[in-house]
């Protein structure tokens, strides 16, 4: 799966008007998560998860600045995130049905704060996006 | 499946009263085929969907979009008993329809992320819980008489 360039443009788009929210977005994207997916605490048994932690908000920010670095090297996302697809295999080893739920928190996260951006076209390019995000990520696994 | 709280039952159904389910039923379908193509093989008859544009402004997915989203609703006044709401729509999506109930959790989701594009503040991380339960149960229910 490979993205054409006119998802390339509405991902590279769309992320210039995000970056400038991206700590908030990915707090707020972890939140989503463990409160819709509860069993993804589990890969957090370290972390003070309270809403508004040091933690959560400091991972969050790691995470979405992951995206855009993805989103910054769209044309070679292997390349950009090979240390992370690394870390995720080897260290992390977070089972690969949870990229699904953080790609869908982070979607629901943007279309509350993008409304009119997030249209279905936009929808589309950004759930094959972090679709592929998850793949480079997972594809060390095994 | 789920058991629905007496805080999730509040989100569902304070949110629900404020959607219109004609035009977030079109949209929701719209965006499934949209974001999940595969989707259209069970849409043959729907005339063209060979766009975006094409999809959310189909006549025919805008009618059933909301025919799908009105069910929901009957699902939401039930919320303790949503195998009983949904055992004869489900033997129908088995046994007429033929549809992998892999597509009743994309459904749901997409539900999910229309909700949040018109609730924005509103659709908050507790909301959401509340209502990725619901689609949960849904998905499941309507699952639940396949054989």
């Amino acid at each position: 799966m490979s993205l054409t360039k006119t998802e390339r443009t509405i991902i590279v788009s769309m992320w210039a008007k995000i970056s400038t929210q991206a700590d908030t977005i990915g707090t707020e994207t972890l939140e989503r998560l463990f409160l819709s997916y509860p069993q993804t605490k589990t890969y957090f048994p370290h972390f003070d998860l309270h809403p508004g932690s040091a933690q959560l908000r400091a991972h969050g920010s790691k995470v979405v600045a992951a995206v855009g670095d993805a989103a910054k090297s769209i044309d070679n996302i292997g390349a950009a995130l090979s240390k992370l697809s690394e870390l995720h295999a080897y260290i992390l080893r977070v089972d690969p049905v949870n990229f699904k739920l953080l790609s869908h928190c982070l979607l629901v996260t943007l279309a509350a704060r993008f409304p009119a951006d997030f249209t279905a076209e936009a929808h589309a390019a950004w759930d094959k996006f972090l679709s592929v995000v998850s793949s480079v990520l997972t594809e060390k696994y095994r | 499946m789920s058991n629905f709280t007496a805080e999730d039952k509040a989100a569902i159904t304070s949110l629900w009263a404020k959607v219109n389910v004609e035009d977030a039923g079109g949209e929701t379908l719209g965006r499934l085929l949209v974001v999940y193509p595969w989707t259209q093989r069970f849409f043959d008859s729907f005339g063209s969907l060979s766009s975006p544009s094409a999809i959310m402004g189909n006549p025919k997915v805008k009618a059933h979009g909301a025919k799908v989203l009105t069910s929901l609703g009957e699902a939401i006044k039930n919320l303790d008993d949503l195998k009983g709401t949904f055992g004869q729509l489900s033997e129908l999506h088995c046994d007429k329809l033929h549809v992998d109930p892999e597509n009743f959790r994309l459904l749901g989701n997409v539900l999910v992320t229309v909700l949040a594009v018109h609730h924005g503040k509103e659709f908050t991380p507790e909301v959401q819980a509340s209502w990725q339960k619901m689609v949960a149960g849904v998905a499941s229910a309507l699952g639940s008489r396949y054989h």
